[in-house]
């Protein structure tokens, strides 16, 4: 396994997983689907560069296409 | 009264070569005298090379079309001869702003530090700065500049290339020891040789209205992403000499290329972003599309390609023009040097690793600004309006937006001229970079760095106030015939018979990395080829023969 593959955690990481899905929902609330799209761009680009390590970023863009 | 460039027509002149009984054959002829061609013609002449330009037309270019001149560029132009005249009549800038609909979202100086001659950017009109490279190129007897030449035949044989140019009094046909095809992007000589340019179209279309008016505008680089007055689109507002200004409209694929270029069309267009009472004329427009796309190699053979005709991009970076100068600034010191046989061959191959290197980075760049510029789907769009909406608030963000990332001279970072570091050292100038510039003192006067180096290699000795050492005049006196520069510190007087510049801001040091005894092997176009930390024949030797593709491997 390499390190960059190692550095993206995917083994539980929050403290409350269901207070952390309940906000996400909620964070598109009264958003029409248009709005709503906007909000996740924008919620990956402020991620991604709190991230910052691109070989993590690239894992997890594999990840998120994988069998689709 | 100026000339003016763009009316002014040259004289087809009959060439001796009609004359012969067989074609004559010459070192060198340049196929387009456009800027590239310009460049490189002067840059052989200036070395005592006799050379032959051809050129299909017998005028200058016809609208503004490059515009923007480069730091690097001006620099190569220095050498050339018409730096000044380009830099006096040219517009300066260094600020770029970005608006998001009717909001400044982000603003970047391209050059941040002082101490430098030029600044980051110019804006001329092509035809200026192919009238003071023509009024160049008109100074050197050896060399011919041949109107109304058009080349018809290119045959690019083992012992030469066999040319047929057709003339207004019919055909004849010259030799050629090599030649540079520097006729653009459409280039007849790469067809007539049955070899391409590749790569990617991007199907939009853009329309560049010059118009010429009184107007408050700042002198700075405009950038508007889905403005109010020309919703969904892109906008491009620069200034440039003689009170005109470039405007450039992204008009989606869908655009009728011929329609759009009427006044009917161009002139509401202009009024909604300047408003109903502002007046102005149209100077130029033109409707365009792009591609980024380069050939294989950039010599074949004793035929080099240059510019447009080996490479092109889109124009958001400035990097179209710009490249190809520093393409002619990197073949120039090559050929001289094999026409002249103190090179082999294999000199000349490096024309296509390093130009192709930053053909390479140019095309990314390009094609990154491009995909930023013209979204090629919906969620690509999606993307960059969430960059855009994000970038006035969050510093990320406009890290992100990529309205053109705008000429930057490459690195040869993996070039086999270079010796690589075997000292530590810290900055920008590793081998292969181009150099840096600084203020220095020459002879007493405040001057430039870059200036100082004459297009020779050059040995740029670092020393401290007492100037060289013993040891070190011991080893500059067995290296004898290499051209040296002694760079000193501010308080230092300078008291040796070799050539000596004050570093009177240690700008120059300090850019270079260089403490008293620092050395390095400048190229003859500027780019460093080895750096030590302290003075060794034997190693400049070897890094001389290296950087000429004279090392004999071991």
């Amino acid at each position: 396994m390499n390190t960059a593959l190692s550095s993206l955690r995917t083994e539980p990481n929050f403290v409350n997983p269901d207070d952390f899905y309940e906000s996400l929902i909620a964070m598109h609330q009264d958003l029409s689907e248009e709005q709503s799209h906007m909000a996740n761009a924008r919620l990956i680009l402020l991620l991604a560069n709190h991230i910052g390590d691109l070989d993590v970023l690239r894992v997890a863009m594999t990840h998120a296409r994988t069998d689709l | 009264m100026e000339q003016n460039y763009q009316t002014l027509k040259f004289d087809y002149v009959r060439p001796s070569d009609f004359d012969e009984s067989k074609p004559a054959l010459h070192p060198v002829v340049i196929v387009g005298a456009g800027p590239v061609g310009l460049a490189t013609a002067i840059d052989l002449a200036q070395q005592g090379l006799q050379v032959v330009l051809l050129d299909d037309d017998d005028c200058l270019s016809a609208g503004s079309r490059a515009l923007c001149f480069a730091k690097r560029t001006l620099e190569i132009f220095d050498r050339l001869g018409c730096g000044d005249r380009v830099s006096a009549k040219g517009v300066s800038w260094n600020v770029g702003k970005v608006f998001f609909k009717d909001k400044p979202v982000y603003s970047f100086n391209l050059l941040p530090e002082g101490g430098h001659q030029r600044p980051a950017f110019v804006n001329l009109q092509q035809y200026y700065v192919e009238g003071y490279l023509l009024e160049c190129a008109q100074q050197y007897p050896n060399l011919e500049i041949r109107w109304k030449n058009k080349v018809v035949g290119v045959s690019n044989d083992v012992e030469e290339v066999l040319l047929t140019i057709e003339t207004p009094e019919g055909r004849y046909q010259i030799a050629a020891a090599y030649m540079i095809a520097c006729d653009g992007s459409r280039s007849p000589v790469r067809g007539m040789l049955g070899l391409e340019s590749k790569g990617r179209v991007f199907q939009d279309r853009f329309l560049i209205a010059d118009v010429k008016m009184k107007a408050a505008f700042p002198t700075e680089r405009w950038f508007w992403f889905d403005p109010p007055f020309h919703p969904n689109q892109s906008v491009l507002l620069h200034r440039e000499p003689d009170d005109v200004w470039r405007i450039d409209f992204q008009l989606g694929w869908d655009a009728d290329p011929v329609l759009e270029k009427t006044p009917e069309k161009v002139i509401p267009r202009v009024r909604a972003l300047l408003g109903a009472d502002v007046e102005f004329e149209l100077e130029w427009v033109s409707v365009y599309t792009f591609a980024c796309m380069r050939m294989d190699k950039f010599r074949y053979g004793r035929v080099f390609f240059a510019g447009d005709a080996a490479h092109g991009v889109s124009p958001f970076g400035a990097r179209g023009a710009n490249s190809g100068v520093q393409d002619a600034d990197n073949l120039g010191w090559k050929l001289g040097l094999v026409l002249k046989g103190l090179a082999p061959l294999a000199l000349l191959d490096t024309y296509c690793t390093e130009r192709g290197y930053a053909a390479d980075e140019n095309i990314l760049n390009s094609t990154r600004s491009t995909d930023f510029i013209t979204p090629k789907s919906a969620i690509s769009k999606l993307f960059r309006n969430a960059v855009l909406s994000l970038s006035k608030e969050h510093p990320f963000a406009r890290r992100l937006v990529n309205s053109g990332r705008l000429s930057l001279p490459s690195t040869y970072i993996d070039s086999p001229l270079n010796t690589p570091d075997a000292d530590l050292f810290a900055g920008a100038m590793l081998p292969g970079a181009p150099s840096a510039d600084a203020p220095v003192q020459v002879n007493g006067n405040d001057g430039w760095f870059l200036p100082q180096l004459n297009a020779k290699f050059t040995l740029l000795l670092f020393c401290n106030a007492q100037g060289p050492t013993a040891a070190q005049l011991a080893a500059l006196s067995a290296l004898g015939h290499i051209e040296t520069l002694l760079v000193l510190p501010a308080e230092a007087s300078p008291n040796s018979t070799l050539r000596t510049i004050i570093d009177s801001e240690a700008l120059l040091a300090q850019r270079f990395d260089a403490q008293a005894g620092t050395t390095y092997l400048m190229r003859p176009d500027q780019h460093v080829a080895a750096r030590w930390r302290s003075l060794d024949v034997q190693q400049v030797q070897d890094a001389l023969l290296r950087a000429t593709c004279n090392l004999r491997s071991v």
